[in-house]
């Protein structure tokens, strides 16, 4: 054999046993058999929570401070008449439905409309839906800068005669664990009884 | 529309180093080619370049512009993307057949050196056989289709960018294919027939995709909503367009094929016609 020819097995080797190391590492992954959840699972799809905003108090708040809490992370604006409280009060619903671990859950509503509002309004505002629900805000280059992390878009329609527009937003409710990693992507049409068991198992672990 | 804007618009709303690289070497080496033959009278047909120029700036600009951000949020401005990524500009490219041109910038290419390493020479033949080729088409379309992996793609930037690098690349492969395949002299009917029947047998399955899309009840890719629709447009109209685009434009770029190599094997010199092959006294 050629020293060349040597070379090239040699290789060929190291490229079967590595094939045959993902192989067997890929249906040990199948062999766990896991308990699907009533969302998608988007674990290792997105980047770890990560944003500094303002909350309804007027503080500089960063993705830090709600470290160890599982964060469910929702876009919208306090204007929004139809998506935004709905899905608001399911999350609520399903957060109480932990009974005691609620608190180990915060429900970060980040509104992509800080002409209007303002911490203020963003304060006057969550209190609706109870102590889990946090309103962020923030400058447009920092939300927009969340957006595109989360490969979510918002647009604003021309206003109307009273001065009041529509935001165009996402309805993805993007829930992280209490390391800020993203792991599931949910939906408010699944209901308070699928999301509430979601949330307990993201709490448990 | 305000410089402002346009300038909004020409900034990349995921800037890719990587896509600024290809297409920015892509150009330079054109041009210092095209330079070097004209020079020496000789070059490609002014069409050729605008075709080459064109196809290159339109997967510049569905890539690295703010067309990407509207491509990321609109299922029928994704499938357009597609549609230029994958038909329209490798078509275009390799229509050019601009391969002349880049040896007359880099005279020793490493490409040549690249297709010398053991495996890639087989592989790219095996990859460029009409049917193979056709087959990869189709299922590449296909594939970022499927509803759950259409999903990870617009979430997972590494995957999207996959998806649409993998398209255009794919693209060139496959057009290339079409239109440049072998060595004239050597092969000059080189699978004349075969490559007019995969560009036919193609169009089945691109319908097929297509009109099952835009003929759907369903919102198939919720994608989109969960991510935000950024213009006001209703989730069926957008899924409607999408699955149109996929369905009647992707086809006809057959057809446009098909006259192309059409025109190409009429243009065979006589020399080489099948019943000159055929030996025997001529009259």
């Amino acid at each position: 054999m050629s020293p060349r020819s040597e070379a090239c097995s040699a290789m060929r080797r190291r490229l079967i046993a590595a094939a045959a190391l993902g192989l067997l590492a890929a249906t040990w992954g199948c062999g766990k058999q896991e308990q699907p959840w009533h969302s998608t699972n988007i674990t290792g799809l997105m980047p770890d929570l990560d944003f500094t905003l303002t909350d309804g108090q007027g503080r500089s708040v960063t993705a830090a401070d709600f470290q160890g809490k599982t964060c469910l992370v929702y876009f919208g604006f306090t204007h929004c008449r139809g998506i935004c409280p709905t899905t608001l009060a399911t999350l609520a619903a399903a957060v109480r439905d932990l009974g005691p671990d609620a608190d180990q859950v915060r429900v970060l509503f980040v509104s992509v409309d800080p002409r209007r509002d303002s911490p203020t309004v963003l304060d006057r505002y969550q209190a609706r839906f109870g102590p889990q629900v946090v309103g962020l805000t923030g400058e447009m280059p920092a939300l927009r800068a969340l957006a595109r992390r989360y490969r979510v878009g918002f647009s604003y329609d021309p206003p109307g005669a009273d001065g009041n527009y529509v935001v165009n937003h996402s309805s993805a409710i993007f829930a992280f664990d209490g390391r800020g990693r993203v792991r599931l992507l949910m939906r408010e049409e699944a209901g308070v009884p699928a999301l509430a068991a979601d949330l307990r198992r993201l709490v448990a672990e | 529309m305000s410089a402002a804007d346009v300038l909004t618009f020409l900034m990349p709303y995921e800037p890719s180093p990587f896509v600024w690289l290809v297409c920015g070497m892509a150009l330079g080496l054109f041009l210092v080619g095209l330079r070097r033959l004209r020079r020496r009278g000789r070059g490609p047909s002014p069409l050729a370049v605008l075709a080459f120029v064109l196809g290159l700036l339109l997967i510049y600009v569905v890539l690295q512009t703010r067309y990407d951000y509207y491509a990321q949020h609109l299922f029928s401005l994704h499938r357009l993307q597609h549609l230029v990524l994958h038909h329209v500009a490798p078509f275009l490219i390799a229509w050019a057949a601009p391969q002349a041109v880049f040896a007359a910038a880099v005279p020793n290419s490493p490409i040549r050196r690249f297709a010398a390493v053991p495996g890639v020479g087989p592989l790219y033949r095996g990859i460029q056989q009409p049917v193979v080729a056709g087959v990869l088409f189709v299922v590449l379309i296909w594939l970022w289709l499927v509803p759950r992996l259409h999903l990870y793609a617009m979430l997972n930037l590494p995957l999207y960018n996959l998806m649409n690098w993998g398209m255009a690349v794919d693209g060139l492969l496959f057009w290339w294919m079409m239109f440049n395949m072998g060595d004239p002299r050597s092969a000059p009917g080189a699978y004349f027939g075969l490559r007019l029947l995969v560009l036919a047998l193609i169009m089945a399955p691109q319908i097929l995709i297509g009109s099952s899309i835009a003929l759907s009840r369903q919102d198939l890719y919720d994608v989109y909503a969960l991510c935000g629709r950024v213009l006001p447009i209703d989730a069926m109209t957008d899924q409607q367009i999408g699955g149109l685009l996929t369905w009647i434009p992707a086809a006809m770029m057959s057809v446009a094929g098909a006259l192309v190599l059409a025109r190409r094997w009429l243009e065979l010199p006589d020399a080489v016609a099948p019943d000159a092959l055929v030996p025997g006294p001529r009259p």
